[in-house]
């Protein structure tokens, strides 16, 4: 039967060893891949200015990018895609609570410059290699047909 | 109890209790949000009300953590808490610290991360505070006469957590690289060192509530954090998947993540095999409840249901959607809320001397709180898989969607009122019992 001290081997042993792999493979993941995937030479300090700008608002506590944050608003990884500069800078910049179908957003009233900002930020995440996130829906939606 | 020291526990359950029925107001106003009724946009929008609900629900379960720290470390190591002072000094700085932070989310003062968003200048101030936390823990232990198992799994969950706190606190420009971090934060302490915590209070309440030999009970600990390390390490990478970090996240978080459920399974076996070991004639019935509980329900809310959306096939779909509330409510409560509750309905007669076991607002409040818990994950759980179908399979536009789903939060905000009713009355006993004493001390 398990010793008391052949248990904490298996802790300690396990822990070590799983540990090293994760350190291991964290190093390759941003030293080597990241870079590449995010395409960190389009990084420009605009996409800078606009996360910190994405930051200082708590965006991620409503939205979701790269899938993460909120599930109160849509998620914006693909949004420069899916809605183009205008629309984006159109709610950035509305005084009024931008609220397309019913549920409102925070009327930030972002002048020009921060909205150029936040929509190159957008832009820059969205041509990051996500494996295929968001899948593409199988069907064509019946619910509204123009799309 | 029996040191004077074991008190100043007290306190930090009554700011845990205080800081649990703040996060429930939050909760509904994000709750009838969803359902359309946002009459509180203009004060509180709904990234306020989510930044505070989350937050309060890690400070109110860190604030418990703290508290069973120092009810548990003096007995473990048999010794007085080397300074009882600073021990109520850092619980109002604690408090102070979580309060600023709660009054900035309301004024645009955070740093949108999910799960991080104390802006870094109070960051400091919570280094500070849990680095005294820590040099309490860690000078008592070392002039304590034993150092047992159970003490230093839990000391070393909280040295860990503390640890890892630091890598959130870094800035990086690139999305990827900090959302990369912000997971050793946030998931290496939820399904790694705060598992060593509660494993460690689990095996606490298990030898002084079924009498079995600690060397058996402490034997198992360590199969058990072994295995939570084993796959919970590994496991970080199915917040890897779909963030722009390389393919071979899919394989490896996919296959250690599988064995997640594994270490919460162990632990639920662990648990009703000691109580069926053992005596079954302590006479606090209802801190067993919520011992076994905690074991059970941990393992299908963060096992099973973790499990239920992290094979990476299925999360390229449920990614960013409803059914990660769906498992992190029944997670953080089964692994975390109920092993706070279990430590306070264990030490709350020792501490003040009143013997209020098994009453019957002690059992209503045990069976109300997790039916009504289950109701809810049960709704968010119907909700986030309608949407995952609706949105990211069939391709209806969000806002679309949203509408359609807006019935299951009504029964979430019924099923959540079920949940406030069981807390409320487990704040009622709590307050029922008054404040420690010192008559309470057990002379050996």
């Amino acid at each position: 039967m398990l010793s008391k001290s052949q248990a904490r081997a298996f802790f300690l042993g396990g822990t070590i060893l799983t540990f090293a792999v994760f350190i291991g493979l964290s190093w390759h993941t941003l030293s080597i891949e990241v870079p590449k995937k995010t395409n960190e030479q389009n990084l420009t300090q605009q996409v800078i200015n606009g996360k910190h700008l994405w930051e200082a608002n708590n965006c991620m506590g409503c939205h979701t990018i790269l899938g993460e944050g909120a599930y109160y608003a849509p998620e914006l990884t693909k949004a420069y895609e899916r809605r183009g500069e205008a629309y984006i800078k159109a709610a950035l910049m509305s005084k009024e609570p931008w609220s397309p179908r019913g549920r409102k957003m925070v009327a930030y009233a972002f002048s020009e410059q921060d909205a150029n900002d936040l929509t190159a930020f957008l832009k820059w995440i969205g041509e990051t290699d996500l494996n295929g996130f968001p899948a593409k829906p199988k069907y064509k939606s019946t619910v509204n047909p123009s799309k | 109890m029996k040191f004077k020291s074991q008190k100043v526990a007290y306190w930090f359950f009554a700011l845990s209790m205080l800081l649990l029925t703040l996060q429930l107001v939050y909760g509904f106003i994000m709750g009838f949000a969803h359902m359309g009724y946002d009459g509180l946009h203009d004060f509180i929008p709904f990234n306020t009300a989510r930044a505070v609900h989350t937050n309060l629900l890690v400070v109110w379960l860190l604030s418990g953590f703290m508290g069973a720290a120092y009810y548990i470390i003096p007995e473990e190591s048999e010794h007085e808490l080397v300074n009882v002072k600073l021990a109520y000094i850092q619980l109002i700085t604690l408090a102070i610290v979580g309060v600023i932070a709660i009054i900035g989310y309301h004024f645009n003062y955070w740093e949108g991360r999910k799960f991080l968003e104390i802006p870094r200048p109070l960051d400091w101030l919570v280094v500070a505070n849990v680095l005294t936390f820590l040099g309490i823990i860690l000078a008592t232990l070392y002039k304590g006469k034993k150092r047992t198992t159970t003490a230093l799994v839990m000391t070393m969950g909280l040295v860990f957590a503390a640890l890892l706190y630091l890598p959130g606190m870094i800035w990086f420009d690139n999305q990827t690289m900090d959302s990369f971090f912000r997971w050793w934060v946030v998931h290496l302490w939820v399904e790694g060192v705060w598992e060593l915590i509660m494993g460690g209070i689990l095996a606490y309440l298990l030898i002084k509530i079924t009498g079995v030999d600690r060397e058996v009970i402490e034997k198992w600990l360590y199969v058990i954090v072994g295995l939570t390390f084993i796959s919970g390490i590994l496991g970080t990478g199915h917040h890897y998947y779909y963030i722009g970090a390389p393919k071979y996240w899919l394989l490896i978080g996919g296959i250690f993540s599988a064995l997640e459920p594994l270490a919460f399974l162990a632990m639920a076996l662990f648990a009703l095999a000691m109580y069926r070991k053992g005596e079954k004639n302590h006479p606090n019935k209802l801190a067993l409840n919520w011992t076994l509980g905690t074991a059970i329900v941990s393992f299908v809310g963060a096992g099973l249901l973790g499990l239920a959306h992290t094979m990476p096939q299925v999360n390229l779909y449920t990614h960013g959607t409803l059914v990660t509330a769906m498992h992190g409510h029944l997670a953080f409560w089964g692994a975390y809320g109920m092993i706070v509750l279990a430590i306070i309905t264990y030490s709350m007669p020792n501490m003040t001397g009143r013997k209020l076991y098994n009453t019957v607002n002690g059992s209503l409040a045990f069976w109300l709180s997790n039916i009504g818990m289950i109701g809810m994950t049960v709704a968010f759980g119907v909700a986030g898989v309608a949407q995952v179908y609706m949105e990211r399979i069939m391709g209806v536009e969000f806002g679309d969607v949203q509408k359609e789903i807006q019935i299951h939060f009504a029964i979430l905000i019924i099923c959540a009122t079920m949940f406030s009713v069981g807390i409320g009355l487990f704040i009622y006993e709590f307050l029922r019992y008054g404040q420690p004493n010192d008559e309470a001390l057990i002379k050996e």
